[in-house]
């Protein structure tokens, strides 16, 4: 499948003081970042020197216990916050949360066009770009089917469509499948896969799953418990797909819940 | 069924009641008549009460209508901007409890007995529940849409547009709901204080005459258009918001 990005026309991002070249570096550069919340028992540390790279075109799995910050590193990726310390540097990236956030009166194909909507293609334009995308992910017939109409499996497709069709270079995956159920993961973790082997993106997956991480990812981070940072990092060099039952995969997961703790 | 035979059962029950209370006598028939000569009046009185009803019905409409409109409007402009809110919000809800009856003749000495001062009489009384609600439904837009139109680089008027505006629609249908009823005693509040037709001036001229079944007939006619206009307005509701009335993110 192909989406044409239109992102070339956007500038690498970078907040606060980064030097020149982190901001006109490619893919994702997260350095020694610290991020601190107020909370009503006093000041919270989500992350703290933590450190990411992700290369163009890869995908970088972070996995870690929850509450380490994995949330807020991806806001910080996608410019919804800002760092307190450290620089983030990133081509333009898009969210995409765990749930799956359709707009429910809007169908299915609408959904997904949504991007295109928003950068102020006419209905009929934007339904011409996404209605090709739906084949490809076994949505075909499903375009004018409304969201309360599908399955949570098939939700999530048409979120990561619309995420998709943000045009973006990165995306930022917020434990996009934890809300579904153990076979419905492995069918969208397979999903997810093939289409990023025909539309390849510079991928920060986040989950609290290590398999996921291990099946989908070309590196996978490990992160401390809070305040969050890197720890460990595993590279991942199998071919795709990869099976979960593989013993080279099974080691790989075996090594990371090791680093986890 | 139930729906419709529930209440119409409950109805009757206290429709009996009414008539063995009135029939026994305890009370005057000038101060309450007995359901079945309100029945009879509607029967006797049915081309008088429909040319007044007619008036008060244009009336209605029209006035929940302008304040449908207003009300919108109103709350939209307070959603976008926070000065207004807090500005404007309080004095708002002040001008709530200003009773109708001392600004009404108000209305008709610079407005006349025409249609002008009922409109504004019932637009004002329903615009405060449709700018409350409508303005509710605008601010309780899920953050995680919000979010979601940020990171797609959205504009404030196309996180309205796509998100805000249709998200609301719920609430607004609920404000219109409950400016039904109110409008229906709006318009009798306004044409009591100076009209020369419509129901509300029918009742106030039955009472002193003696015609008291003829004004609780009146009533009835009323009654009735306001459950009709809020049946008719949910079942706009339910045609127009499907997606409203359903329960949210099944999982299966």
């Amino acid at each position: 499948m192909t989406v044409e990005s239109e992102a070339p026309a956007e500038e690498p991002r970078t907040v606060t003081g980064a030097p020149r070249e982190a901001a006109a570096a490619r893919g994702v550069r997260v350095r020694d970042v610290r991020r601190v919340y107020s909370s009503r028992r006093g000041p919270v540390v989500a992350l703290d020197g933590m450190s990411l790279e992700a290369q163009p075109q890869e995908t970088v799995a972070v996995v870690g216990p929850s509450g380490c910050g994995k949330s807020t590193l991806l806001e910080l990726i996608c410019g919804l916050q800002r760092p307190d310390a450290g620089t983030v540097a990133s081509e333009p990236a898009v969210y995409m949360p765990q749930r799956d956030l359709l707009l429910p009166w809007s169908t299915a194909l609408d959904n997904a066009a949504l991007p295109l909507l928003v950068r102020r293609l006419s209905r009929r334009q934007a339904r011409e770009r996404a209605r090709p995308l739906f084949a490809e992910l076994g949505l075909d017939g499903f375009e004018m089917a409304m969201p309360h109409e599908l399955s949570g499996g098939m939700r999530q497709r048409v979120a990561f469509l619309r995420t998709l069709l943000a045009g973006k270079p990165v995306l930022a995956l917020d434990e996009p499948f934890a809300s579904l159920d153990a076979l419905t993961r492995q069918q969208a973790q397979a999903w997810l896969d093939s289409a990023l082997r025909r539309e390849p993106r510079t991928v920060v997956l986040v989950t609290h799953d290590v398999e996921e991480a291990v099946v989908l990812a070309d590196r996978v981070v490990v992160m401390s418990p809070r305040p969050g940072r890197a720890v460990a990092e595993l590279r991942v060099e199998l071919v795709r797909p990869r099976r979960r039952t593989d013993p080279a995969v099974v080691e790989l997961r075996e090594r990371a819940l090791e680093a986890l703790g | 069924m139930s729906r419709v035979l529930r209440p119409a059962l409950l109805l009757l029950v206290l429709l009996g009641a009414w008539e063995a209370y009135a029939r026994l006598g305890s009370v005057d028939d000038f101060l309450l008549p007995a359901p079945s000569e309100v029945a009879r009046a509607l029967a006797d009185d049915r081309s008088l009460l429909w040319h007044n009803f007619a008036v008060t019905a244009g009336e209605v409409l029209l006035g929940i209508a302008v304040a449908v409109a207003a009300g919108l409007a109103c709350a939209i402009a307070l959603h976008f901007s926070r000065t207004l809110r807090v500005t404007a919000y309080p004095l708002l809800v002040a001008s709530q409890t200003i009773p109708i009856v001392i600004i009404a003749p108000l209305l008709v000495v610079w407005l006349g007995y025409g249609l002008a001062p009922k409109l504004v009489i019932i637009a004002l009384i329903c615009f405060f529940p449709v700018t409350v609600t409508a303005l509710g439904g605008l601010g309780r837009v899920d953050p995680d849409h919000r979010k979601l139109m940020r990171t797609l680089d959205a504009s404030r008027l196309q996180a309205f547009r796509r998100v805000e505006a249709p998200a609301a629609l719920p609430s607004l249908f609920n404000g219109a709901k409950i400016s039904v009823a109110v409008a229906v005693i709006a318009a009798v509040l306004a044409e009591q204080a100076g009209s020369s037709d419509g129901l509300g001036h029918l009742i106030l001229q039955s009472i002193p005459q003696f015609e008291t079944a003829r004004a609780y007939a009146a009533v009835a006619v009323l009654s009735a258009f306001a459950i009709v206009l809020f049946g008719a307005l949910a079942l706009g509701e339910r045609l127009l918001l499907p997606w409203a009335h359903r329960p949210e993110g099944d999982v299966t």
